[in-house]
């Protein structure tokens, strides 16, 4: 297995050895020593890469990550797997803000808690965070599945789309448009699915709560404006 | 003898004169604020108010069709593999497919790719037949993020990071139910028919620090071969520009609040950022500043129609413009050829500005397949190429007449100003005087 040390390779060596990978090589895991908060750490791959970081990473790790599994040994910094398309992003401590940003696909699983932020702009990606989650979390959420064992902040889910979102704990307040949904057995499936993929053991689908958007906003109604 | 009082006419006021009367009374009777398309609407001092004042006896003219001026630019020379080498000064800015039609992007790239300059996606992400009829594709990385992706990013030719534009800087996109057809909404991951208001700031970065950041991640992706445009609205073009500078830039898109829309508040668009002639100086002096004038380059945009802005804008020290509004106008927007339509939506050609109700009779700022088909791609592409050919002779006209065998060579003493406002905006001479505001004591 490549072993790339960032504290004597640049950074540029990384990901461009992570693009450069040539169909049917037989070196597909690389694993990533001292990032000691590196930005833009293992950015861009595309096919079924397996990057193990050893330590913690600055902004934007794994950033529009497609088809790779990439799991951090440490803590993330803003942005971690922004805009994913495909693939699996594992952190093993915490995320700071903006985890999962803009994401369309794969799976993000935060094994400590997420700052504020998660899920913004959500695409079509799942996300499973094993802590709790900062405020203005799933805002503008457009679709895919945010799984939170632990609770949310202020304002969850605010304007929301079709994003769904799963708490175990409390939510402090919703934001704007954002309600609590009856759980349907398709709910407790997806539920299920999502923290068996996501490692999570002795956790019951039926724990969580359910909340999706009121869809009161998605055309502008001069009468809801307070919501604003 | 009897006296008359003689007649004196009604007399309307300035203040409340019959547009703002309308205005209140349409607000009264709807409670919603009016949405509309295109630029600014109000008269702004603006490249009109400059003059180019020839060769004389100390500087002598180059022979009109003897001499060669040169038009190429070259964007994107401080970080990138692959900079952009365009023929013209001139390209097009960013709009959307959804805001505009898929004939209407065509008829934008072909245009382009025939003239030898670039356009530029929008809200929207890339679509194929962009992408296919476009040379070269500069892709917007905005707020929204809709349709981002990494083989688009890799696709394009540049990368343009939008944090404001001229039109509504601070306001996020607007596109409203009536355009968000079944393509446009898979595009953007929506609704079918919702009203999209897209976010005004990025989702995972806010302020220069965490830019710079966000430029190394999007260089790192596409292995530092694509050039880094950052654009901003006209608010404070001083600071902006040195800012996306220090982040990491390789070209400075600066758009005036005469650059248009597809769709926001009027009183955003009217009340909101700085005419685009107001702009261009103070961004030049921080580049100047910087040590970075040339190196990094400055495109300019907002209310460009003529090669006659284009070599002002030149002049005061842009290294190339961007054209939106003019380009739909070269392909068939507000056309009288379709004023009998214009008069059915309550207004009449030359002030249609109802983009987002998707009714547009020229089939550009429309997702309806019926009067979409009323623009001939290949025929609005042709139109494009021309006027982008004649805004260049016309650019190229006025440099030989300064004695200038690049458009790049002109400067700023070139110019007068025609009005104290555009003297002190331009930092040029008012007319026939070696002063403007701001330059020595009054």
């Amino acid at each position: 297995m490549p072993v790339i040390d960032l504290a004597t390779t640049p950074l540029r060596e990384l990901n461009s050895a992570l693009h450069n990978i040539q169909k049917g090589s037989n070196d597909l895991s690389y694993e990533v020593a001292n990032p000691r908060g590196s930005h833009a750490v293992a950015v861009g791959v595309s096919g079924p890469v397996l990057v193990d970081v050893n330590g913690s990473v600055g902004y934007y790790c794994a950033g529009m990550n497609d088809g790779g599994t990439i799991t951090v040994h440490g803590s993330a910094g803003p942005g971690v797997a922004e805009n994913m398309m495909s693939g699996k992003v594992v952190i093993e401590g915490d995320a700071s803000q903006y985890a999962g940003a803009t994401g369309r696909g794969g799976l993000l699983v935060i094994k400590g808690n997420a700052a504020s932020r998660c899920g913004i702009s959500m695409k079509g990606i799942d996300i499973v965070v094993h802590g709790n989650i900062g405020h203005m979390s799933a805002f503008m959420g457009q679709s895919g599945h945010l799984v939170v064992l632990g609770d949310a902040g202020d304002a969850l889910g605010d304007s929301l789309y079709e994003a769904k979102l799963f708490v175990r704990g409390t939510v402090k307040s919703l934001g704007a448009d954002c309600i609590e949904k009856e759980m349907r057995p398709e709910h407790l499936q997806k539920l299920a699915e999502l923290l068996e993929k996501a490692g999570v053991k002795d956790v019951r689908p039926e724990e969580f709560k359910r909340y999706g958007s009121a869809r009161k906003l998605y055309n502008f109604n001069i009468d809801n404006a307070d919501a604003y | 003898m009897s006296y008359h009082n003689p007649y004196t006419p009604p007399r309307k006021s300035a203040t409340f004169d019959d547009y703002t009367l309308a205005e209140i009374r349409r607000a009264a009777a709807t409670g919603i604020y009016d949405i509309r398309g295109a630029g600014t609407k109000r008269k702004v001092p603006h490249f009109d108010d400059l003059l180019f004042l020839g060769a004389s006896i100390s500087r002598y003219p180059l022979e009109g069709y003897r001499e060669k001026c040169d038009t190429s630019v070259v964007l994107g020379t401080r970080f990138a593999k692959k900079p952009i080498h365009l023929k013209i000064p001139v390209s097009i800015a960013g709009m959307s497919f959804g805001a505009l039609s898929g004939p209407a992007k065509e008829a934008l790239g072909r245009g382009a790719t025939a003239s030898g300059t670039s356009t530029t996606t929008g809200d929207g992400g890339m679509t194929d037949e962009e992408r296919g009829h476009s040379q070269t594709l500069v892709y917007q990385y905005l707020p929204s993020r809709y349709g981002m992706n990494p083989t688009d990013l890799r696709r394009a030719d540049a990368i343009e990071v939008v944090v404001g534009q001229g039109a509504k800087p601070g306001g996020g996109g607007m596109l409203l139910g009536q355009k968000i057809s079944d393509r446009v909404a898979n595009m953007r991951n929506l609704p079918k028919g919702i009203d999209q208001r897209s976010a005004c700031r990025h989702p995972d970065w806010t302020g220069p620090d965490d830019l710079e950041i966000k430029i190394l991640e999007l260089r790192e992706i596409t292995d530092w071969e694509k050039p880094i445009y950052v654009k901003v609205g006209g608010a404070r073009p001083y600071y902006d520009t040195a800012l996306a500078v220090k982040a990491g830039a390789d070209v400075v898109v600066l758009d005036g609040m005469q650059g248009g829309t597809a769709a926001t508040q009027d009183v955003f668009i009217e009340n909101v950022g700085m005419p685009t002639l107001a702009c261009i100086r103070p961004a030049v002096q921080a580049l100047q500043d910087l040590g970075m004038h040339r190196k990094v380059q400055l495109v300019i945009s907002g209310g460009i129609r003529s090669g006659a802005d284009v070599a002002k804008a030149l002049a005061l020290g842009a290294d190339a413009v961007a054209i939106g509004t003019a380009a739909l106008v070269a392909i068939g927007d507000n056309d009288p050829h379709w004023e009998e339509e214009y008069q059915k939506l309550g207004t009449t050609a030359g002030a249609y500005d109802d983009w987002h109700e998707g009714k547009d009779p020229a089939g550009i700022t429309t997702q309806d397949p019926e009067l979409m088909k009323r623009l001939d791609p290949i025929a609005a592409g042709r139109r494009l190429a021309n006027y982008l050919k004649v805004m260049t002779l016309e650019a190229q006209t006025i440099a030989r007449a300064c004695g200038k065998n690049h458009l790049h060579n002109l400067e700023p003493e070139d110019l007068c100003a025609l009005t104290m406002e555009a003297a002190a905006m331009a930092q040029v001479p008012l007319a026939g005087t070696s002063w403007y505001p701001g330059k020595g004591a009054f």
